[in-house]
């Protein structure tokens, strides 16, 4: 049974209920909705932010190293395949995985996600919550990139010998994992397991 | 630690509530599943028999042990500011930078709000998650009620966990040493090493804090007072 099915609404932040129309927790001060309607609309715009910010975060350069005999620019893409050459295929591979990989894997798990709520979805909630879940805690990592790019740009800072400086792709991306994670912050994720009950009554822990 | 039989033992699904007061009763915030809240035994946790959300997992004397990890946190960022915490040297040339240089290595123009970004990510946030989480517990430990606007506090430290990001940090800084790896000797500043104890601490501290047992005391708190 859920709490909306006993007429109460529940509060996500601290798990206490109150009866149904209650409009805010008086344990911990949360604004209070059995469901987030407007939870899908938010998640679409936050996804198209995040999904335009990737664009130009893949175009122009994240880092430009100075050395004494050349300038280059490196691209997300761009700099892996620079560390594959020189043989650190184990780096090359987590910047590729945080900075490609995660980021378009969460772009498509977030859009199904959305649309499976509105559409209904034959794969079972539970799936679909996981999926939901391993989005939340893998997203953050995609930050990695940024924060590589901000410790080489303070340390590299050898007179003429070296110095490395950050490329505008460094902002865009930063931006894009920001909106991204607010995209999937705004699901509320009770929406998968209602399409889920709707029509039949066959969950084990509903008496 | 099996989900079903701790969940079977502790929380009954809330089925039969008829005339259950609101107060011992709990929503998983996941899924919406209802249940009667009972604590389980001390080293349990209660799981949600739907979705698998882990909520409520009491920690014996969790309050003291946050609040030793707390203060060594502090102690320990304050020291990770003001020591180098990266070292470079490259034909006869040689840099240091700490925490807060990495953080604002962006200057120019727009790129001033990615530094504040990322100061906020890997210093500011932990650090303020951090106090706050101490100005909770403290009296609650103590059993005093609690301070001023102590559950505002909470919740921002909830709202803030996902932007808490030293861990990353930490991790990133590894990354960097390999990339310039043949353009420069890069060596670890005592900083480093501090910065590493904090982000297990912050960890820990994190996975020995049970919010819904915080919430039911300052909930009772509040009645009493
Ligand atoms: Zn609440
Ligand atoms: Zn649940």
């Amino acid at each position: 049974m859920t709490a909306r099915e006993a007429g109460l609404v529940a509060c996500r932040r601290c798990a206490r209920v109150w009866p149904m129309g209650t409009e805010r927790c008086a344990r911990c001060g949360s604004h209070l909705q059995s469901r987030d309607t407007g939870s899908l609309s938010r998640v679409w715009a936050l996804w198209i932010a995040g999904v335009i910010c990737y664009i130009p975060a893949n175009i122009y350069p994240m880092l430009i190293t100075q050395t004494l005999l050349s300038t280059s620019n490196s691209t997300i893409v761009g700099g892996a395949v620079e560390l594959i050459h020189h043989g650190s295929i184990g780096v090359a591979l987590i910047i590729l995985a945080a900075s490609v990989l995660i980021p378009m894997g969460k772009f498509l798990a977030i859009a199904y996600l959305a649309i499976s709520v509105r559409r209904g979805s034959d794969v079972s909630a539970a799936r679909r919550h996981h999926l939901y879940e391993v989005v939340e805690f893998i997203g953050r990592w995609s930050m990695i990139d940024v924060f590589v790019v901000a410790i080489l740009s303070s340390l590299v800072q050898l007179s003429v010998v070296a110095s490395i400086h950050p490329g505008s792709a460094a902002l865009t991306f930063a931006l894009s994992v920001i909106f991204t994670m607010l995209s999937a912050q705004a699901f509320d994720t009770r929406l998968f397991w209602d399409t889920k009950d709707q029509g039949q009554n066959q969950r084990n822990d509903t008496t | 630690m099996s989900a079903a039989t701790t969940d079977q033992a502790t929380l009954a699904p809330g089925g039969a509530l008829g005339g259950m007061p609101l107060d011992s009763l709990m929503a998983c915030p996941q899924c919406d599943a209802l249940y009667v809240a009972e604590m389980p035994a001390v080293g349990e946790r209660a799981i949600c028999a739907r979705c698998h959300t882990v909520l409520i997992a009491p920690k014996r004397k969790a309050g003291f042990k946050i609040i030793a990890l707390t203060l060594a946190v502090i102690i320990l960022v304050v020291a990770a500011l003001f020591f180098p915490f990266l070292t470079i040297s490259a034909a006869g040339f040689g840099n240091n930078a700490s925490i807060l240089d990495s953080a604002s290595s962006f200057q120019s123009g727009p790129m001033v709000f990615l530094s504040l970004a990322v100061a906020g990510m890997i210093v500011v946030i932990p650090l303020i998650r951090t106090l706050l989480i101490l100005y909770v517990l403290i009296p609650i430990v103590g059993d005093r009620p609690p301070y001023a606007h102590a559950k505002r506090a909470f919740r921002l430290t909830q709202e803030l966990k996902p932007w808490a990001m030293a861990e990353i940090f930490a991790i990133g800084c590894a990354v960097a040493l390999v990339k310039v790896a043949d353009l420069a000797h890069i060596g670890f500043g005592p900083a480093f090493w501090m910065f590493a104890v904090l982000v297990i601490i912050v960890l820990i501290n994190d996975n020995y804090l049970c919010t819904w047992s915080v919430w039911k005391s300052l909930e009772l708190d509040q009645r009493e007072a």
